[in-house]
């Protein structure tokens, strides 16, 4: 063997070995949750509400108030972050006022979650009085998924062809009319698989909503945006961290942690799927 | 016989920054007749061509001095509708560009968005699609994806879409460059037949074609037009050294 073979096979083995240890990696972080949180999921144990704090029961209320948090949140920040996106992109503007977006949107994606929180705090909850609620966690949540939106947006919007720009306009569209009719649709697919992803991460959030929204323990469902809330990462860090029973908080920990990554997969397997309908379906 | 110009340049000059693309270009384009544009590549003809549906407004610093006169008005006025202006002057570009929509929808685009009644296009669609010589290929599938048509028929429902807003002028820009021989001819014989309702101009790389087709023919060369003439003429004697040596092959 030559100098050129050893080293290519080192090298293909070298990657052979640490897609190897990735893939023990994931499989060993599964089995760590599942095994310990995989029988504590139940029927009960997704339609009831905590009982005898947090050691018994379900946790159908955090269920609700994760569900909520993210869907409101992606009402909020979905038509923002796209319309942004379409400034970006499409009408002519001045260059320095891009430049600024730009920045700002980057500098957003970089702040740690945390900050995330107390900026909510003080904005939302503070000046705005939406007090600890739905509404303000989900504006808080809406925030965080902002950069993630508007750059999936942005990439969509971009990857259109310019020929179905140029086709419209020609046909004597206004740039609106292209925008809603020919941009958008066109892009939508994929700003929704971008998006997708997001939630993914606006759902398993902890930090923005700790000031913001969630609540430790209740047994009632939210009667409206205003209310406070349980939610699923908050419920494992409140297991985990208040209580004196921590040999039936803990397990309630892991069971909470399945039944969250279970709703992130779900999505996530959506986008996939919506994705691969997608490039069925196009061609050019 | 005097022809009405349909569509003219008076010193048109255009520049792409500091790139003078066009420079004094006097050409008419006569009503219900095909024109041809031809020279080498880069000159301009695209550039050109797009200028008489202002699609040069797209390209960030561009300028433009001299006039565009569509019916005698100065397309480049400053209270010109430029929609009115493109619905007026239909385009169709050199690789076929459908939307990703039904071939219907293709074909009612420019008429939807200027919210034409329903049953208006229904009856629009099917006469364009006649027009453009596609509606027996697609009739039974009006509902299907456009890119489900082969390249010379995406091409002509392109075309169809063009002609549903009943423009007076249609620009071709090297229409069949992206096409195979059979497409190409089906298209040349196309454009014979157009020229009966509306007056075409059409860039070509090919000088055989513009022989074919064209009933006036327009040489231009690094951005000037050197030679207009009716295309026989040009053809069997043309008056500038350029042409002669463009049309005997020697730039290609
Ligand atoms: N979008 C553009 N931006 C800047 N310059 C351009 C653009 N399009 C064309 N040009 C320039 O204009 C000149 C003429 O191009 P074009 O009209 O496309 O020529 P043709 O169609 O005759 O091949 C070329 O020098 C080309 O580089
Ligand atoms: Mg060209």
């Amino acid at each position: 063997m030559n100098r050129r073979k050893i080293f290519e096979f080192t090298g293909v083995n070298l990657l052979r070995f640490f897609i190897l240890i990735t893939g023990i990696f994931l499989l060993v972080f599964l089995y760590v949750i599942f095994s310990r949180g995989g029988k504590v999921v139940s029927w009960e144990f997704l339609t009831q509400a905590p009982r005898k704090y947090m050691t018994e029961g379900g946790i159908y209320p955090a269920i609700v108030g994760t569900f909520w948090l993210t869907v409101i949140s992606m009402l909020l920040a979905l038509p923002l972050g796209i319309f942004t996106a379409i400034f970006l992109t499409s009408y002519a503007k001045p260059a320095w006022l891009v430049r600024i977006v730009r920045v700002a949107i980057n500098t957003l994606a970089g702040v740690p979650s945390i900050i995330y929180g107390l900026f909510g705090l003080t904005v939302f909850v503070r000046i705005f009085h939406f007090d600890v609620s739905i509404l303000s966690g989900s504006l808080t949540l809406g925030v965080l998924a902002l950069p993630v939106i508007i750059n999936a947006s942005e990439e969509a919007l971009r990857s259109v062809p310019r020929d179905f720009r140029e086709a419209s306009l020609a046909l004597g569209a206004t740039e609106r009319q292209t925008i809603l009719r020919i941009l958008l649709p066109t892009a939508l697919p994929n700003i929704l698989t971008g998006t997708i992803i997001s939630i993914g991460r606006v759902a398993g959030e902890t930090a923005p909503i700790l000031f913001t929204a969630a609540t430790f323990y209740t047994r009632m469902l939210p009667s409206s945006v205003m209310d406070e809330v349980m939610a699923l990462p908050y419920h494992i860090y409140a297991l985990l961290t208040e209580g004196s029973h921590a040999e039936k908080q803990v397990p309630i920990a892991y069971g909470t942690a399945v039944v969250l990554m279970a709703m992130v997969l779900i999505i996530s397997a959506l986008a996939i799927v919506i994705r691969y309908n997608i490039r069925k379906k196009r061609k050019w | 016989m005097v022809n009405k110009a349909h569509i003219s340049t008076e010193d048109l000059n255009l520049w792409f920054g500091e790139n003078h693309v066009l420079k004094d270009v006097n050409f008419p384009v006569y009503d219900k007749k095909v024109t041809a544009m031809i020279g080498p590549s880069g000159c301009g003809k695209s550039t050109l061509l797009r200028c008489f549906n202002r699609m040069n407004d797209l390209i960030p610093e561009t300028k433009i001095k001299g006039k565009v006169l569509l019916n005698g008005n100065n397309i480049y006025a400053p209270k010109t509708d430029i929609t009115e202006v493109r619905t007026k002057v239909g385009m169709v570009f050199q690789k076929p560009n459908p939307f990703p929509k039904s071939v219907f929808k293709n074909v009612a685009f420019g008429l939807s968005v200027r919210g034409e009644k329903k049953n208006k296009i229904d009856e629009i669609v099917e006469k364009s699609l006649r027009n453009a010589w596609l509606w027996d290929e697609v009739k039974d599938r009006l509902n299907s994806s456009a890119f489900s048509l082969s390249g010379g028929q995406q091409q002509r429902l392109c075309i169809a879409r063009a002609l549903a807003n009943d423009p007076d002028i249609i620009l071709l820009d090297e229409p069949t460059s992206a096409l195979d021989p059979q497409s190409t001819a089906k298209i040349e014989e196309l454009c014979l037949e157009l020229k009966k309702q509306v007056t075409i101009l059409i860039v070509t790389h090919n000088i055989a074609q513009a022989g074919r087709i064209s009933d006036y023919t327009a040489f231009m060369y690094l951005g000037e037009m050197v030679e207009f003439d009716e295309t026989q003429r040009m053809f069997t004697i043309p008056k500038d050294k350029r042409t002669e040596a463009y049309l005997s092959g020697v730039f290609g």
